[in-house]
């Protein structure tokens, strides 16, 4: 049990430090100074309270997308489908930010509920497919991440606006920007959604782990017939997943209709929030604290990378980086093998 | 050379447990060896570290005389080991063909699959030995049976020469027990050694040459079985004597609490399997239902725990009707069922065995109180059944998936029984256990009967139809062809009855 928990621990670090390796590798292959190069990632990420400030705001929608993925996946379900439910929420808390003009105590949370319901139907869909007529829901959401971003498109140039690139920016009254943080630090694009997106870690931790509803979408996602069995109601359940799932992607989305931004842009491609929400989910072992800490670790590098190319490094190498760490996790299981035949040799 | 395998001082850990404490095994050419030994003794530990998938901590493994390390499976199969796994390990979508050669495929020009020398390789096998099977119908579409053959050459085709099958006849009919002994025959004749796994003392008797008898972890003693009979096995095995008889007062039937009209139930394939069967089942009774493996039982249970959908008929539980009501209304009215499949319905296996122990009830009092689960009555609860239904396991912390097959099995019935609910269909409820165990299970039976309760007992074992049962059913194609009292009939007139005689039907009252 201990050395179990032990080594799902050691292999993310591993993984993290075999990506941080290979990264140093290809600068120095490069010709570029790894030592210099890591340096500056460092200071772009936590260099001073304007770095932290940027990087937790760049956290704060990787949390709620990997929390997306790993709801699903948790309850033995696949949801590709985060990005379009991340778009879907995006619109629909910047419509309700821009529409409306009431007290913050109605509009800010009137603002991200509809970013919630908006990727909830979007998860409904899949679900409602996946249950009904057992269409797989990898295919689904995939499409509906098409599907959504040109509905939001649409939208946004043709009824929103009239044939302009992006909204009008949200009422103050619905906006997450706090004048206190943004002083803080040293006017950052932080927002107050980091605390949203916390409770949301805990919100999944105690509704799968210890509520009786959580306890029957895991016995769902492990074995459907002994849940049925069970008198749990199979296709209820696998609905519900998806819909949670989907209502943390749409989430994601409000972070930044109504934190970073504060309008919605034609977006000329996906986000790529919610596929990056893949990998967080993958790194963080599917469980609400493992989540909050690869979000911490995915935001900081893509904010840090923006200060290496004062060490001369390119950005893309980051990316490279990132890359390889994803790489190293997804083939974690190499590792996990490694880690046993040592403890077994080590028995002989 | 006498010993083909030597199994010395073997000692295996897991955590929180020894599942072998210096065992010894020693199997000799061309004998077939039975292992026998309480549920959770620690059989298939023994045998998984000899295919290679355990390494032991302590040890030593000789294969005709020499001394061998075998760390992986692949290593066993160039020793001519193979294994038949208690769960079998086909590919569902794949061919007969096609799962035997699966990983050692014949190639053309290195390149792809030679398969008609495949089939032909397939087929000669399958002559040598007995073992009839259809080359290239699909897993799927096949009998348990036959998919048991299927897993034998996969062995027999590697090459292996000495096998191991674990609980082979656990899953099967008397029909095909029989012919899997037959093979097991051929295969020794042909020069094969055999370690045989089995709860079966009969099955022992019949086929083994010597037993080697393990309890808790430890090796009691290595016998030949002419010199021995199953009452010196048991209790051998179990550390006290065994009856084999359940004792049992006269049941006293009052209100009926089960009744089944005209009912008709379709299988996957939407073929009725049952068609228009009748059956009351009254308080304080057990009735067993007797028949051949597929003539309708499986879809007659499901029917009643509602998990699969009545075509026609009625379902009446105390005169309430429960025809197609979801499982989870059914067991609210009072239906416990202790599943067939007991890894396919009965438990999550990645679920701590607690809480598999409150499967139907954790939406419940004192388990959940506004929909938060209370983890401590869980455990409290899982803890006091794993004592009284003696589920050998760590702790109640361990993953479903790691009990042995017989514990997941008791696990089980713990907890249905422990409803006592107004009906308990159990099937096959004691597959795979040990003879200690079954007489308990019995024990439990009878005394729900005892309480009033009804009890609807399927099982392929006539033994313990007649056993256990106060009025017997006996089911052919779907329907309840006679219904006889266990002291007045015999095995070889059920034999008959379950194989359609229609002379028979004048003892249905
Ligand atoms: N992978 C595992 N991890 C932890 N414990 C295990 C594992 N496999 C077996 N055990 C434990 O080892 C003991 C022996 O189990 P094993 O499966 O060998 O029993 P068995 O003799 O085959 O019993 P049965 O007749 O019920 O199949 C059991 O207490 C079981 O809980
Ligand atoms: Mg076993």
């Amino acid at each position: 049990m201990s050395s179990n928990k032990f080594i799902n621990l050691l292999v993310p670090i591993i993984s993290l430090l075999l990506g941080l390796i290979a990264g140093a590798i290809i600068m120095v292959g490069f010709g570029y100074n790894a030592v210099e190069g890591f340096k500056a990632l460092w200071n772009g990420a936590f260099g001073d309270i304007y770095f932290i400030g940027e990087t937790v705001r760049q956290i704060t929608p990787y949390i709620f997308s990997g929390l997306a993925v790993a709801f699903a996946f948790r309850t033995g379900l696949f949801n590709i489908g985060v990005e379009g439910q991340v778009i879907v929420g995006w619109l629909a808390a910047v419509w309700v930010g821009v529409a409306f003009d009431l007290p913050m105590i109605v509009h800010l949370p009137l603002a991200i509920a509809a970013a919630a319901i908006a990727g909830a139907i979007w998860g409904f869909i899949p679900g409602l497919l996946k249950a009904k007529l057992r269409v797989h829901e990898v295919i689904v959401t995939i499409m509906l991440n098409y599907t959504a971003l040109y509905i939001a498109n649409h939208l946004v140039r043709n009824v929103i606006t009239d044939k302009g690139d992006r909204t009008e920016s949200i009422s103050s009254s619905a906006s997450l920007k706090s004048q206190w943080l943004m002083e803080f630090t040293q006017y950052s694009t932080m927002h107050m959604g980091i605390i949203l997106a916390l409770i949301a870690a805990v919100f999944m931790w105690f509704y799968l782990e210890k509520t009786t509803k959580g306890f029957e979408l895991r016995a769902v996602g492990f074995n459907q017939h002994a849940s049925k069995y069970a008198g749990m109601n199979v296709e209820k359940n696998i609905i519900l997943a998806m819909v949670i799932s989907g209502a943390f992607g749409g989430l994601a989305g409000a972070m930044e209709g109504l934190g970073t931004f504060g309008y919605m842009s034609v977006q000329s491609g996906f986000t790529n929030i919610g596929f990056d929400g893949i990998a967080v989910a993958l790194l963080g072992g599917n469980t609400a604290l493992g989540v909050v800490l690869a979000a911490g670790l995915f935001g900081s590098l893509k904010v840090g990378a923006l200060n290496m190319p004062v060490a001369g490094v390119p950005t893309e190498l980051v990316d490279i980086i990132v890359a390889l760490i994803i790489f190293f996790v997804a083939s974690g299981y190499i590792i996990r093998w490694f880690l046993s035949r040592m403890k077994r040799r080590e028995n002989k | 050379m006498e010993y083909v395998i030597e199994m010395l001082n073997i000692r295996k850990e897991f955590p929180g447990i020894v599942a072998n404490d210096n065992i010894t095994l020693q199997v000799k050419e061309g004998e077939i060896h039975a292992l026998l030994g309480e549920n959770g003794a620690g059989k298939s530990t023994l045998m998984n570290v000899l295919f290679g998938l355990y390494q032991p901590e302590k040890g030593e493994i000789r294969v005709r005389g020499k001394k061998v390390k075998i760390t992986d499976p692949n290593v066993a199969n160039d020793l001519g080991i193979g294994m038949v796994h208690q769960h079998f390990m086909l590919v569902d979508t794949l061919t007969v063909t096609e799962n035997i050669i699966l990983g050692s495929e014949p190639k053309k020009y290195r390149l792809s699959i030679d398969m008609k020398k495949a089939e032909e390789d397939v087929r000669k096998i399958s002559e040598q030995y007995g073992l009839k099977v259809d080359p290239a119908a699909k897993i799927s579409d096949i009998s348990v049976g036959m998919q048991q053959r299927v897993e034998i050459l996969k062995t027999l085709y590697r090459g292996a020469d000495i096998l191991i099958f674990d609980e082979p006849t656990a899953v099967l009919t008397p029909q095909e027990i029989q012919e899997l002994i037959e093979i097991m025959h051929n295969l020794v004749r042909e020069g094969k050694s055999i370690i045989l796994i089995t709860h079966k003392l009969k099955e022992i008797m019949e086929v083994a040459d010597r037993c080697t008898v393990i309890r808790r972890g430890r090796g009691i003693k290595t016998l030949n079985i002419a010199e021995t009979n199953p009452n010196e096995l048991a209790s051998l095995m179990v550390g006290r004597e065994v009856s084999f008889k359940t004792e049992k007062e006269p049941a006293k039937p009052q209100d009926t609490i089960l009744s089944i009209k005209d009912l008709v139930v379709k299988d996957a394939r939407k073929v009725d399997m049952v068609r228009g069967l009748n059956l009351d089942v009254k308080a304080g009774e057990i009735v067993g239902i007797a028949g051949v493996d597929g003539n309708g039982q499986t879809e007659l249970i499901e029917a009643i725990a509602g998990l699969r959908p009545v075509e026609s008929g009625t379902i009446l539980l105390n005169g309430k009707d429960i025809t197609d009501l979801p499982p989870r209304k059914v067991t609210e009215a009072g239906v416990g069922h202790i599943p067939q499949d007991r890894q396919k319905f009965g438990l999550v296996l990645d679920y701590p065995i607690g809480e598999n122990m409150v499967l139907q009830t954790y939406y419940k009092q004192p388990f959940s109180k506004r929909g938060v689960l209370n983890f401590k009555n869980i455990y409290d609860k899982a803890k006091s059944l794993i004592k009284e239904y003696d589920v050998r396991t760590p702790s109640e912390f361990t993953r479903a998936r790691s009990l042995s097959g017989g514990n997941q099995q008791k696990a089980i019935i713990g907890r249905e029984v422990d409803r006592s609910p107004d009906l308990l269909i159990a099937a096959q409820p004691t597959r795979g256990l040990d003879v200690g165990a079954i007489e308990f299970i019995h024990t439990k039976l009878i005394e729900e009967r005892d309480k009033g309760r009804a009890v609807l007992l399927l099982s392929f074992e006539l033994d313990e139809i007649m056993n256990v049962s106060d009025r017997i059913a006996v089911m052919y194609e779907g329907q309840i062809v006679a219904i006889v009292k266990p002291e007045d009939t015999t095995e070889e007139e059920l034999g008959l009855l379950m194989a359609g005689s229609k002379k028979q039907k004048v003892g249905e009252s």
